[in-house]
């Protein structure tokens, strides 16, 4: 394998450009990017630099002398605007054919936008992040139409720096779907306790100049809108390619599409053997370890190893830190196994079906979270998880 | 070989004590990472180079000495 090319310069595309040089690729590897910025990071655009904490310099993944060493070609602010799969070849906007030998495929998703929505904020790349916390402060009034863990953050820190925030959501107990309702209710508690004007279970009908419309025809006036419903997965240019696309770039357990051709990061669904489903996770974690994953399997067909993490994400809000390990969608039960609700300490354990498939803790040391990792990744059953003594010892307590 | 830690940048995740348990730890109060070993021997770096690659904040950093 001669030439390399790596669709996407986020956290998956990197991480997959850097495993191909050190695991001995020394031919052309080419690293094409929409943005013009060099790669960053983005976890700390709904964070330290919504708040202004860091100023972007801070936000480049790697030092330039680090990216220089890969000897890239690197293309920035070039989207990829077609692939031709027997041809082996990818069109660019700009005209420009690259030919490869191998692929991989990183080019993301972008944020779901309401019909009509007109300047409403969205919050994805740093253009976006330095545009809303420029209109964030005392005086100021902010809706965020979405509480999931995007919105939820950045109402704790539009908050933070004294905006006042009306937080929307359709679901009637925010971001009940992904960690149950009771973590949800002591998510939704902290944005009270801190003023957020959180409104859950009310419908968006429109965004317009002067706010959100909601559907029973109640406007909730805005200076600034931040729109967080979630995100779509860019593959419109792999449309023709022959590629399966279905809510992302359909891979198998070795993170492949096609002979040559690999799916890495928030765009890739794949079929994930742990936990025997497949699944497309947009989390920062995830995107490093597919792209590391994802170049081996590439440079080695000969010795490829099923993608099978325990995934992992958390999310700062206020003063809480929540972790989350495994795969908590579609969980049949949630069961506090430390700590207390109420007191923002805990770990509460998911069982679905017999088996244990996910922990999530707040506030809780690293070593009582390291556990339950470790018998999710094992592919513990419940009963030996949580019916008998936990990992860290603490007495089992069901709810 | 020298370890970097952006400690400011650490999100707590632990990812590279699971990589590389011989060169990280992490703190009992706020889980940030900490360098058990600021110049790990030449079988170490396999695993530090993992934990460069796959931290979620990258905080870590392999500078050639």
């Amino acid at each position: 394998m001669r030439r390399i090319l790596v669709v996407g310069a986020s956290a998956a595309g990197l991480a997959a450009a850097e495993t191909l040089r050190r695991e001995g690729y020394d031919g052309t590897l080419t690293l094409v990017g929409e943005e013009a910025y060099l790669p960053y990071d983005r976890p700390p655009l709904s964070k330290q630099i919504l708040s202004g904490e860091w100023n972007p310099e801070r936000l480049p993944l790697r030092a330039r002398a680090d990216l220089d060493a890969l000897d890239l070609d690197l293309r920035l602010g070039h989207a990829a605007t077609g692939l031709d799969l027997a041809g082996r070849t990818v069109l660019l906007a700009d005209g420009a054919r690259l030919p490869y030998d191998g692929l991989i495929v990183a080019t993301g998703v972008r944020p779901r936008r309401l019909p009509g929505e007109g300047d409403a904020h969205v919050l994805r790349t740093l253009d976006d992040a330095l545009a809303l916390r420029d209109r964030l402060g005392p005086g100021r009034r902010l809706v965020v139409v979405g509480a999931g863990f995007l919105g939820a953050e950045a109402a704790a820190v539009a908050r933070g720096l004294g905006t006042e925030v009306t937080l929307l959501e359709p679901a009637p107990v925010p971001l009940a779907h992904a960690v149950g309702e009771q973590v949800g209710r002591v998510l939704s508690r902290a944005h009270l306790d801190h003023g957020v004007d959180l409104r859950s279970g009310v419908g968006v009908a429109e965004v317009s100049d002067t706010g959100v419309r909601l559907t029973d025809g109640e406007l909730v006036a805005a200076d600034e809108v931040l729109v967080a419903i979630g995100s779509l997965p860019n593959t419109e240019w792999l449309e023709g390619s022959g590629l399966k696309v279905a809510d992302g770039l359909v891979c198998d357990e070795y993170s492949a599409a096609a002979p040559g051709v690999y799916g890495a990061g928030d765009v890739a669904r794949w079929h994930n053997p742990l936990f025997g489903t497949s699944m497309r996770i947009e989390h920062r974690t995830n995107a490093a370890e597919q792209g590391v994953a994802a170049a081996r399997n590439l440079l080695r067909p000969d010795a490829r190893k099923p993608f099978a993490p325990v995934p992992y994400f958390w999310s700062d809000q206020y003063d809480m830190k929540v972790q989350a390990f495994g795969h908590l969608r579609g969980h049949d039960e949630v069961a506090v196994v430390e700590g207390e609700l109420a007191a923002r300490r805990f770990v509460v354990a998911y069982r679905t079906g017999d088996r244990l498939v996910g922990a999530l803790a707040i506030g809780m040391p690293p070593k009582a979270i390291r556990g339950w990792r470790q018998a999710v990744a094992t592919g513990a059953s419940w009963h030996e998880a949580v019916d008998a003594p936990p990992p860290s010892g603490a007495s089992p307590r069901r709810t | 070989m020298r370890v970097e830690l952006d400690e400011p940048k650490c999100v707590a995740s632990g990812q590279c004590v699971m990589a590389s348990p011989e060169v990280f730890d992490q703190r009992e109060d706020d889980g940030v990472a900490i360098l058990l070993a600021e110049e790990p021997g030449a079988e170490l770096l396999d695993g530090v180079r993992e934990a460069v690659a796959i931290c979620p904040a990258a905080a870590i950093r392999l500078v050639e000495k």
